[in-house]
């Protein structure tokens, strides 16, 4: 499987996927880290994909997203956003609305980081 | 200066809009930019903050940009 296909099954397979520099334990990245903690405050699980082993991933992730920017949230396959957006929908309450419409309001709040590449 | 680049950039690509951009650290790599514009109004905020990022995708690509946060403002 090529990069961009491992990328793409990450977000395709994964209910929210969130590629970031670091891990959730350890984010190196305030952006990063901001994402994250709107994230667990939603009550989202959380795959997290770091992108700083290698440069390539940040690389195929924007060719496929045409999204500059890390961090990048996806939920069920779909582009949130990043650090901002994710921040403001869970500050408005949204977060919390769009992942009970695709998750269902009972989620388990698993936090793992799968490898790439 | 970066910043007056993003501000061009920014104006040009939202005519009708308001812009305010911020060097968040003083190293003029990491701005917060906030748009205000017609442009934005029934589009979600991942198509809105495209926009932002498309009209500045050359100091994003070449690392003029070492940060960058968005608020976008719709206007009826």
């Amino acid at each position: 499987m090529t990069l961009r296909e491992q990328i793409q099954h990450v977000i395709d397979d994964e209910p929210v996927a969130v590629f970031i520099k670091g891990t959730p334990e350890r984010p190196l990245c305030g952006n990063s880290m901001r994402a994250l903690q709107a994230l667990r405050n939603a009550g989202a699980p959380i795959t997290a994909v770091d992108v700083l082993p290698d440069p390539q991933i940040r690389q195929e992730l924007s060719a496929l997203s045409d999204w500059p920017t890390i961090p990048q949230v996806f939920v069920k396959g779909e582009l949130l956003g990043g650090a901002d957006i994710t921040e403001e929908l869970f500050a408005s309450g949204e977060l919390g609305r769009k992942l009970d419409d695709a998750l269902g309001p009972e989620r388990e709040q698993v936090v793992k980081t799968v490898a790439v590449g | 200066m970066a910043i007056e680049t993003i501000r061009e950039l920014l104006a040009g690509a939202f005519p009708d809009g308001a812009v305010e951009v911020v060097d968040r650290t003083g190293g003029d790599d990491h701005f917060h930019v906030t748009v205000e514009s017609s442009t934005f109004h029934g589009l979600s905020l991942v198509e809105q903050h495209r926009l932002v990022n498309r009209a500045l995708s050359a100091p994003l690509a070449d690392g003029t940009i070492h940060e960058l946060r968005i608020t976008t403002k719709g206007r009826p």
